[in-house]
């Protein structure tokens, strides 16, 4: 089956605030809409804070009809999604079950069968952004250049472009992720927690409205995870992300939103998150219930693969 | 104790070596005692260090040469799709044909002189440094490129600024390899067809029976060739900080 480049300009409706509606499903572009599928999205969640002053507004990004196979079996055949603007999204989900594929899709790191369409846009009226220019990546592992001081990992992106790098920009970011003396430091002397402070650094110094993060901080002990998450969620906030996790506790701690992801094709479903601001404090009686019943849905899906 | 140790070592060869010529009784056209040996250095050790100097010059050009052409193949497989399929069945013919054997033909076209040497110098590191380096390159941690796509940077960018760097610590290790084989291109070529080197003047006095000379000149062969190995190893090690190569430390002593 032919595959096509992510870049598209096919029409592509906006709703704002996640909502999803019936015309978008009647799409003549987009395949027959799945039951489970058409589910999410909808019911528009209050946003609790604006944004700060970011110029421009997060975008959107808009998931529909997108199909993957690896080896003739389909990973998710027309799949929807609709990331709101400016919230953290959570996906849960087995391991093996494609919430990094999806995720690598909309990173455009991998390209998915003709007939979907994968659109990032601010409002209804402006065109796609460019997809290079409006995300950046976060992954498990920190992938930090090991001959390169943290400054500089800081600074990747403008070298790999070829622009000038803002130095006083990223010595603000280091010191804000807590490492204002470690700029010199090479990635090996660093900890683990230090080092993923540093890609978060890098991260922000790409400054994109869309942040997409590959279980950030899986690879990290329960302590430091937890910083990390305020962290993160302090300093991300009003962007748009998408947090592929296999933590539970992870993603109703930052996630405004949750989805579950189950089966093979996989479909997606979304769980309530508990009330109240990012990052939720885990102690809470009513987390914990969330918690729990999270931990049994997850259950479930991993006994469908 | 870093300078004692190899002197030790030195020392014990040399006692082991002088028992042994005792316990055999061997005349010295057939195994010189280390005495003589060292009589012999000094006896002639100017036309020694002559002929020395152009194989060190041979060693050290065929190294440049074979660096610079490996690398830049290595660069070519990597980056062009077409120089896989075209360059790499060369590359490995190129090594299925025994050097000793090109050695009468290279002097044969290049002359006595130093250039078929050096050509055959080149032709020993080509192989080892070439393998090493590609291999590095098509081993780059596939996270960094995907950052760096994310990133939005070209891939030549990719190229010069990830894939290189990390593929380094690889060359590395291809050139320690080059500079422990290069003297071997070199004097292979002195012993085809040469009027200089140390390979010539081995074959000069093997065939005048002063044998003591011979190994004299063998030593001063392996005397170099270990000293530009040591300053290659340390020379990569200081360019390449961060490359994790040291030793646990139970193993360290």
């Amino acid at each position: 089956m032919a595959l096509r480049p992510l870049h598209r300009s096919d029409i592509v409706i906006f709703f704002s605030g996640g909502a999803i509606s019936a015309e978008r499903l009647a799409l003549p572009t987009t395949p027959k809409p799945d039951p489970v599928n058409a589910g999410v999205g909808t019911g528009n969640l209050p946003h609790t804070s604006s944004p700060p002053a970011a110029i421009p507004p997060p975008p959107a990004i808009i998931i529909s009809g997108v199909s993957l196979s690896y080896a003739g079996t389909y990973l998710f055949k027309d799949l929807n999604l609709d990331l709101p603007a400016g919230l953290c999204s959570a996906l849960l989900g087995p391991s093996g079950v494609g919430k990094s594929s999806l995720l690598r899709l909309i990173a455009g790191l991998e390209e998915f069968e003709a007939g979907g369409k994968i659109d990032i846009r601010a409002n209804s009226t402006s065109a796609p952004a460019e997809l290079s220019g409006s995300i950046a990546y976060m992954a498990q592992q920190d992938l930090l250049l090991p001959w390169l001081d943290t400054l500089s990992n800081v600074m990747l992106g403008a070298r790999l472009r070829g622009d000038q790098p803002d130095r006083a920009r990223a010595r603000d970011l280091l010191a804000r992720v807590g490492l204002a003396d470690r700029e010199k430091a090479l990635p090996a002397t660093l900890s683990g927690g230090m080092r993923q402070r540093v890609a978060l650094a890098r991260t922000l110094m790409e400054d994109r409205p869309v942040v997409l993060m590959d279980e950030p901080f899986s690879a990290l002990d329960a302590i430091t995870r937890l910083r990390l998450q305020e962290l993160a969620a302090k300093l991300l906030h009003g962007r748009t992300i998408l947090l592929v996790t296999h933590d539970p506790m992870e993603a109703l701690r930052i996630g405004e939103r949750v989805f579950i992801m189950a089966g093979r094709p996989a479909l997606l479903s979304e769980v309530p998150p508990p009330a109240g601001n990012t990052p939720r404090d885990p102690a809470d009686a009513d987390f914990l219930s969330y918690h729990a019943e999270l931990l049994r849905r997850l259950r479930a899906a991993d006994a469908q693969i | 104790m870093r300078f004692i140790r190899p002197l030790v070592m030195v020392a014990s060869l040399a006692l082991l070596w002088q028992v042994i010529v005792w316990l055999t009784d061997a005349p010295h056209f057939i195994l010189p005692t280390p005495v003589r040996v060292a009589d012999a250095w000094w006896a002639h050790h100017l036309t020694i260090l002559g002929h020395a100097g152009v194989t060190l010059l041979e060693i050290i050009l065929g190294l440049m040469c074979g660096v610079v052409l490996g690398v830049s193949s290595a660069l070519a497989l990597a980056y062009f799709r077409p120089a896989r399929r075209w360059l790499l069945p060369v590359l490995v013919a190129s090594q299925a044909v025994p050097v000793f054997a090109l050695a009468p033909i290279l002097v044969l076209w290049l002359g006595y002189g130093i250039a078929s040497k050096v050509a055959m110098a080149t032709l020993i590191i080509y192989f080892p440094v070439t393998v090493s380096f590609f291999d590095g390159l098509r081993r780059t941690e596939p996270g960094w490129t995907d950052l760096a796509r994310t990133m939005g940077a070209s891939r030549w960018k990719i190229l010069s600024r990830i894939r290189i760097p990390a593929a380094l610590p690889a060359l590395a290790s291809g050139l320690r390899v080059a500079t422990a084989v290069a003297p071997i291109g070199a004097v292979v070529g002195e012993w085809v067809g040469a009027s200089a080197g140390l390979g010539y003047l081995m074959l000069h006095a093997n065939g005048r029976v002063q044998t003591d000379l011979m190994f004299a000149a063998l030593l001063t062969l392996a005397f170099f060739a270990v000293i530009i190995y040591f300053i290659v190893d340390n020379g990569l090690r200081h360019a390449l900080p961060w490359q994790p190569d040291k030793l646990p430390n139970h193993q360290k002593e």
